[in-house]
């Protein structure tokens, strides 16, 4: 292993790349940024082809202290690792996403999109408590300012809103994490990770994280920040908030509640699962219904991150990998359908799906990768969104027939707004004129969208790939929550004289 | 001599102030720069004389005063804020028909009453200092006498001053009637034997009323606001930091030196101002459209947080307090200097929200000093204001308030949005008519030096810093 202060180097390329952006014209800032991206992405890569799935749980650690008990350590683990990877791939994305769409104040735009790399790269990366809380907040201001400079009409109050409800939710983690720190007497997440906290005690602590953690996810009933910031987001800050920023809070579940408290996880399952399952199935109501394409897609997202949830707190080894899968998938998707609204909206600049119609006939390239990630979106096999739903609903399935029943229902719903959107833009006539003129994807556009799909396809198809440097991290979550898994309602028992008709069938056979 | 050693820092100030006072009835306007210059050189060899200065010298001529680290400490931020004063205002008073000069003068004797304050270990000695620092400030804020809200701002200072010394002064003769003596320890032995009688527990709620004036707590705080507006802007730059760490650490002291075995009478008081203040200081900020009037309900919400590391009653929230204490008085002296720089086309000065309108557009720097400076004071990580904020809350948890401290942080995301107001005005909006360019390369690095302290980068200050407040808050226990 190299001595290299590899995370901090990872972390530091793009703030250097943004403070650049500040100092050029804004062609420039646009290739700065790109490279800035690009590097970052190449030592993402190299990371992953150095982590040992084999090897120790923390991986590539640096440790400097910085006094008051807090210290810059670095480190990941294998979950880490993934979103790491996913935030260093969606990120040049958004840049040449960004190319032409955004012309007004372009070096500002692509300075704040280096820090909020940075801050994100830094949450994943963080080994000090008070390290996590300061990038997982810090990563409010710059997507405020992207909301509130570059969004559309209604950014100041969509801006507003995502601000304050996400800090709202965050201080209340910060008062429980301030209270872990004194009982726990140190600040270091691994030491904390196998700390056992009094009962009494986790019940508070993870009800503070969950404030947090759920809006940021975001889950039903708290999830009404996120259509507003989306759909008044540009495209590349919606890829951005559904690609990465939604994966905090699933992050978050994953390294703080269930392994910190699994005795209160285990308390507040049917919390878990009765607030999944309404998500599930409220949001792709609502979600069928919207006219809008970002809303829709923003309604779906919540939909999709109720699976995490469920497959997370079903704590055995197919739903938290599954929630894993989900949450890599739904980065890779959500933020490729984002994308595919953004491509028609810089043409038409309008998101109202009745204006469009019939576009399979004069753009055939684009038509064809927005089934690709519609078909992703609902789960067909072969695309990666199969391979996360179906693992997490496994895994929920032993943990609890009705959240599957409530899982399951979703899926059906995601299929029926999924196609219907799909079909209104894509099928039949042109509803105007203007719809049917536009031109096919551009080489840029396909530059854009072409590596998400691919993505997909190998996440579809070889999840292996993805799931290996996972598979000994989550086994470590699962001796942990051991002792609290729930049994499960769905461990069918066959009653005794059936069995015995068998063996005497079987015996039977062999004379 | 050798006893005289201690208080070298207030001798170098007191005589220097003497001089320059006596200096300036006879230098002409241009020679205001000068002795402006020299009161400032005066304040930097004060903060050195510090460091030479024994820490634990024992009380002072017959414990009237004390140069403990305590109160080293305070004079280390005092000091330097009060030269910051003096520089805010260098070219502001030379266009008016005001006598420039005595401004640093009266900044000086302010100094010597604020050093007075936050060493004082009697009560008699804490008044003079209080007075002597009031005194000097009551002329402050009417400084430009021939402008009405100035002269409005002074005589309200004075008379709401006024008062609040009578009641203080009240809380003393209590105090002293009831126990026969007025230095802390005698003070804090008397609260020692047993229960606390009526007139000494009458004593300390006029004693603390009378601090929480010169703090601007809630329900004490409705000065603020108009002389903050009223008052010339670098003479609200100075309200605004020195004069508040002082008053804040003179209460410190009083709490946990005087009043120590009663902390359980005087934590409910100051629990309340804390959270008194930071809800006022939030809600009250939000129709606000003068950007002074902003900052001043921003420091009556800040004081609030300090004060919930006070209420904490430990080493450790005293030692919070001063940590606050020193960030905040950087990153208000930051956003006042900012404020100072906004003048119209004739050089007049703009104080209206709304004309910085669109400042990102027309002076990147300006305004990413002022975001800085508006996020810090919010809290929001990864600003350095976030640090002295968690360790507060920290002091109040680990004393047992952890609903204390919820409540606080709920206040702090009730008083982002304000800040987040600015940040908005500045950066979203359409750009407003522009400001006229304000050439002073002092001013401008010490705005660059405040904003680099409060940005990410001040978290390498946490170790030196921490270890020193926390043993200038151990001499108190």
């Amino acid at each position: 292993m190299s001595s290299l202060p590899l995370l901090t180097i990872l972390i530091a390329v793009p703030l250097i790349a943004g403070a650049l952006c500040l100092f050029v014209r804004d062609e420039g800032a646009r290739w700065i940024a790109l490279i800035g991206t690009l590097i970052a992405f190449a030592i993402s890569i190299y990371l992953w082809v150095a982590f040992d799935p084999n090897g120790a749980q923390w991986q590539f650690v640096e440790k400097v202290p910085i006094g008051g008990g807090v210290s810059w350590a670095m480190g990941i683990d294998g979950i880490a690792l993934m979103l790491i990877q996913l935030t260093a791939f969606l990120m040049p994305i958004c840049i040449l996403a960004s190319w032409r769409s955004i012309q007004s104040r372009v070096p500002e735009y692509m300075a704040v999109f280096m820090l909020m790399e940075t801050l994100m790269l830094g949450v994943f990366t963080a080994q000090d408590l008070f390290l996590f809380y300061v990038f997982f907040e810090g990563g409010l201001i710059p997507m405020y300012l992207i909301i509130g400079i570059w969004g559309g009409v209604e950014r100041i109050k969509a801006s507003y809103k995502f601000f304050l409800y996400t800090f709202l939710g965050s201080v209340l983690m910060l008062i429980a994490m301030i209270y872990m720190v004194g009982t726990a007497g140190t600040t270091s997440i691994p030491a904390l990770m196998a700390y056992d906290f009094p009962v009494e005690a986790q019940k508070w602590l993870w009800l503070a994280f969950l404030a947090s953690f759920a809006v940021k996810l975001p889950m039903w009933p708290v999830h009404t920040w996120l259509p507003d910031a989306h759909v008044q987001a540009p495209t590349a800050g919606s890829v951005i908030l559904a690609g990465v920023l939604l994966k905090l809070g699933g992050y978050g579940f994953i390294r703080f509640s269930l392994p910190m408290f699994p005795e209160a996880s285990y308390i507040f399952i049917p919390f878990i699962f009765a607030l999944s399952g309404i998500a599930v199935v409220y949001t792709s109501l609502v979600a069928l219904v919207q006219r809008d394409m970002k809303k829709l897609i923003a309604y779906s997202s919540v939909a999709h991150m109720a699976f995490v949830t469920f497959g997370l707190f079903a704590m055995n080894r197919q739903g938290i990998e599954g929630a894993m899968i989900v949450m890599l998938s739904h980065g890779l998707v959500s933020g490729a359908l984002f994308l595919v609204v953004g491509v028609i909206y810089d043409r038409m600049h309008t998101r109202e799906i009745a204006v469009y119609g019939g576009l399979s006939n004069n753009m055939p390239g684009y038509a064809l990768l927005f089934m690709l990630f519609s078909m992703a979106s609902v789960g067909l096999p072969g695309t990666s969104g199969f391979v996360g739903e179906f693992l997490a609903l496994m895994g929920t399935y032993q943990a609890s027939t009705w959240g599957a029943i409530a899982g399951t229902t979703g899926i059906i719903l995601s299929a029926c707004y999924m196609l219907w959107l799909y079909w209104r833009i894509c099928f039949g006539e042109a509803r105007t004129a203007e719809a049917a003129a536009m031109p096919d994807l551009s080489m840029r556009e396909w530059w854009v969208l072409g590596p998400i799909a691919l993505a997909v396809l190998w996440m579809g198809i070889y999840p292996e790939s993805f799931i290996r440097p996972m598979r000994n991290d989550v086994g470590r979550l699962m001796t942990r929550l051991e002792h609290v898994a729930p049994a499960g309602d769905s461990q069918l028992k066959l009653a005794g004289p059936q069995l015995k008709t068998i063996d005497a069938q079987d015996h039977g056979a062999h004379h | 001599m050798a006893r005289f050693a201690p208080i070298l820092p207030e001798i170098i100030l007191a005589i220097g102030g003497l001089v320059l006072m006596i200096a300036s009835a006879f230098v002409t306007r241009r020679g205001a720069g000068l002795i402006s210059w020299l009161a400032v050189a005066l304040l930097i060899a004060a903060t050195v004389a510090l460091i030479g200065a024994p820490s634990h010298a024992g009380p002072l001529f017959d414990g009237l005063v004390v140069a403990d680290l305590f109160a080293s400490f305070g004079k280390a931020v005092i000091f330097p804020a009060a030269a910051v004063a003096v520089i805010a205002a260098h070219g502001w008073f030379e266009r008016g028909t005001e006598h420039a000069a005595e401004y640093a003068v009266l900044i000086l004797f302010a100094a010597v009453g604020m050093s007075v304050m936050v060493s004082s270990t009697s009560l008699i000695s804490l008044y003079v200092g209080l007075e002597l620092n009031s005194l000097a400030g009551y002329v402050l804020a009417s400084y430009r006498r021939h402008d009405e809200r100035s002269a409005e701002a002074g005589l309200k200072y004075f008379v709401l001053g006024a008062l609040a010394s009578g009641i203080l002064l009240y809380g003393i003769s209590l105090l002293y009637g009831f126990t026969g003596t007025t230095s802390f320890t005698g003070v804090a032995a008397a609260f020692g034997r047993g229960a606390p009688t009526l007139g000494l527990l009458f004593g300390l709620v006029f004693l603390l009323a009378g601090i929480a004036f010169k703090i601007s707590a809630v329900p004490f705080h409705m000065w603020t606001p108009d002389v903050y507006e009223g008052a010339p802007t670098p003479v609200t730059t100075f309200f605004a930091t020195a004069p508040k760490v002082a008053s804040v650490l003179l209460g410190v002291r009083v709490c946990i030196e005087a009043l120590g075995p009663a902390t359980d009478a005087w934590r409910q008081i100051v629990i309340f101002a804390a959270l008194a203040s930071i809800f006022l200081g939030a809600i009250a900020a939000y129709g606000q459209t003068n950007i002074k009037r902003l900052l001043a309900y921003s420091s009556i919400n800040n004081v609030g947080f300090a004060l919930i590391g006070l209420a904490a009653g430990t080493a450790q929230g005293a030692s919070s307090v001063l940590f606050y204490m020193t960030v905040y008085v950087v990153m208000t002296a930051g956003a006042f200097l900012c404020v100072l720089w906004m003048r119209d086309g004739d050089g007049e000065p703009i104080e209206t929200i709304a004309s910085m309108s669109g400042l990102s557009q027309r002076q990147p720097g300006f305004a990413f000093a002022m975001f800085i400076f508006m996020f810090s004071l919010a809290g929001v990580p990864p600003m350095f204001g976030f640090w002295p904020k968690l360790l507060v809350f920290d002091a109040a948890v680990a004393s047992g308030y952890v609903a204390l401290a919820v409540a606080g942080i709920l206040g702090a995301v009730i008083g982002a949005y304000y800040y987040l107001k600015i940040v908005k005005v500045m950066y979203l909006d359409a750009p407003a008519e522009p400001y006229s360019r304000v050439r002073e390369p002092v001013q401008g690095a010490l705005v660059l030096f405040a904003a680099v302290a409060v940005s990410p980068l001040g978290y390498l200050l946490i170790g030196p810093l921490g270890s020193l407040a926390d043993r200038a808050a151990e001499t108190l226990f």
